[in-house]
């Protein structure tokens, strides 16, 4: 596991102020702060629909905050576009909700493109290196000439986790790599980003609701509730974290503070 | 005074939405002039509007233009008028109906689908993760599709004009036992190279509307795979009705001022 002993010195890596996010009327991010020292594991839980995905994509900036500051090693990203952008975005691997493979593709095309449109390698090192990527989630050399629609979701998590770390990337983002998996499936991808993680040292903001995998890879757990990080604290808290809200979600009740707006549209 | 205000609001929102598509095709026209180019994207989009387009476009036009040969020569005969069919086959298929129903028929087959594909890229995150593995979307997605429509659509015209005209050769001599060597000879002396560039243009600016429209409805979809439907749908009838309006003032630009 990626713990680190001197948590007390380690940089802030991700600084998140006071960011807000609107889609027209609906408030989705109300003040979020959250902050991710470098190279820990730092694991988000929150029900569906919080705005655990819309965080992500504020700090990618796909999406950009209304308000608020986001800095990446002490550079305010917030507002920023173009090649800065770029800049930042190569050092970023990001594992989608939804591995969201390149279906026109096949399987080594999509773990190779960052490295060739990116950062213009060419075609035979860059294969190379997805092949390799491929091997280290489990996937043998035939599955990469496949193309992602021929793969069950288990195996295209495991695409979309070799694509986020073909470029050595320093920081990586896990959006719910465990949903829609059956257990057994989902532990092997634990284990896989453990070991990614480890293998790069990387910092890494992981996005679950699923709490056996996030106690397998965090350092640092947050839970986020209506658009704002409600508790934070060592992974190894969670279970005595003497907050209402946090017992209710690591034991699944449907009753307690949270309530869950089922019969609104 | 109430009845002016759905007419404000609509107003008001179709402006909102030229100006947007006005930015998007700067964003990938404009700024796709600096690099990096997708050599390899243009070629593969070529080939899927051009090649794929052909039996379609073929068709429409064989059917047309034997047709159009059919009601001139009916239309003629009323003040003996006859030997016209082929040199007004030439001029309605070459100026009007080559373009316009080339460009209808590939708005229908290929605005649809780069707007079901884009969409489905969206819906699915595909454009997100282009961005985080640092690649400009709108370069690698957008800038091909325009580019290899423009320069399709033209060739596509050309062949649907030779199609176009045959089919009213084929009607004029075997249905209306017009001589076939005069057919094509009046065909030949008649037609200018202005009659056939003029259409070309007109297909080039058709090529334009379809991959615009395709990219601009597909990349803004939104709502899942009823979100990517309804992009689908836009793009054909907005890529459609700008063709038939852009070819009005193409045609008044281009032919009134002489
Ligand atoms: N691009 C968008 N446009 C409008 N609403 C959005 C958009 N993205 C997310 N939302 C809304 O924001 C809320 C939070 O979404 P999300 O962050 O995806 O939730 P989750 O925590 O399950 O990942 C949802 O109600 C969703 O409908
Ligand atoms: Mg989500």
């Amino acid at each position: 596991m990626v713990k680190m002993s001197n948590s007390n010195t380690a940089k802030d890596h991700i600084v998140l102020k006071d960011v807000h996010k609107s889609f027209g009327p609906k408030h989705v991010l109300n003040g979020l702060n959250l902050t991710v020292k470098k190279g820990h594991s730092m694991v988000v839980i929150g029900g569906s629909g919080t705005g655990k995905s819309v965080m992500l994509k504020s700090i990618l900036g796909l999406l950009h905050p209304d308000s608020g500051s986001i800095l990446i090693g002490g550079r305010d990203v917030t507002g920023m576009k173009g090649a800065k952008r770029d800049e930042v975005l190569s050092h970023f691997g990001m594992l989608f909700q939804g591995a969201a493979l390149f279906d026109s593709l096949k399987v080594w095309q999509n773990v190779a493109f960052g490295l060739m449109q990116g950062k213009g390698m060419n075609a035979k090192d860059a294969k190379e290196i997805a092949i390799e990527k491929l091997h280290q989630v489990g996937l043998g050399s035939d599955v990469g000439e496949l193309s992602p629609a021929e793969l069950s979701g288990g195996m295209q998590k495991r695409v979309g986790l070799a694509r986020a770390i073909a470029g050595d990337p320093e920081i990586i983002f896990f959006d719910e790599p465990t949903t829609g998996l059956d257990p057994i499936m989902a532990d092997v991808i634990n284990d896989l980003i453990v070991d990614c993680v480890k293998r790069l040292g990387a910092t890494t903001i992981s996005i679950t609701h699923d709490m056996a995998s996030a106690r397998k890879i965090a350092d640092d757990i947050s839970m986020i509730y209506k658009g704002q990080i409600l508790w934070q604290g060592k992974a190894g808290e969670v279970d005595n974290s003497g907050n209402a809200y946090v017992d209710q979600f690591i034991h699944g009740r449907a009753d307690g503070p949270i309530q869950m707006d089922v019969f609104k549209a | 005074m109430n009845f002016l205000a759905p007419i404000g609001n609509f107003t008001l929102g179709l402006l909102a939405e030229i100006g947007r598509i006005f930015i998007f095709a700067w964003e990938a026209i404009g700024r796709g002039v600096a690099p990096p180019y997708y050599w390899h994207q243009i070629g593969t989009q070529m080939l899927r509007i051009g090649y794929n387009s052909l039996p379609v476009v073929g068709l429409t036009a064989f059917f047309t233009g034997g047709a159009l040969a059919l009601q001139i020569y009916e239309g003629g005969s009323r003040f003996n008028a006859e030997n016209l069919v082929s040199s007004i086959v030439a001029l309605g298929i070459t100026r009007e109906l080559g373009p316009v129903l080339a460009g209808l028929m590939v708005a229908g087959r290929v605005s649809a689908a780069i707007a079901a594909e884009l969409g489905t890229m969206r819906v699915t995150e595909q454009i997100d993760a282009l961005v985080t593995l640092s690649t400009n979307p709108m370069k690698y997605l957008v800038t091909p599709r325009i580019i290899a429509a423009v320069l399709t659509l033209p060739l596509l015209v050309l062949v649907a004009d030779i199609i176009g005209i045959m089919g009213g050769y084929l009607v004029g001599t075997r249905s209306l036992s017009l001589n076939g060597g005069a057919y094509i000879k009046n065909t030949v002396d008649f037609l200018t190279f202005g009659d056939v560039s003029s259409g070309l243009l007109k297909a080039a600016a058709f090529g334009f509307i379809i991959a615009l429209m395709g990219c601009y409805h597909g990349f803004h979809s939104k709502g899942g795979a009823q979100g990517v439907g309804r992009a689908t749908t836009n793009a054909v009838v907005s890529a459609s009705i700008l063709i038939l309006a852009v070819n009005y003032l193409m045609t008044a630009l281009l032919f009134t001022g002489k």
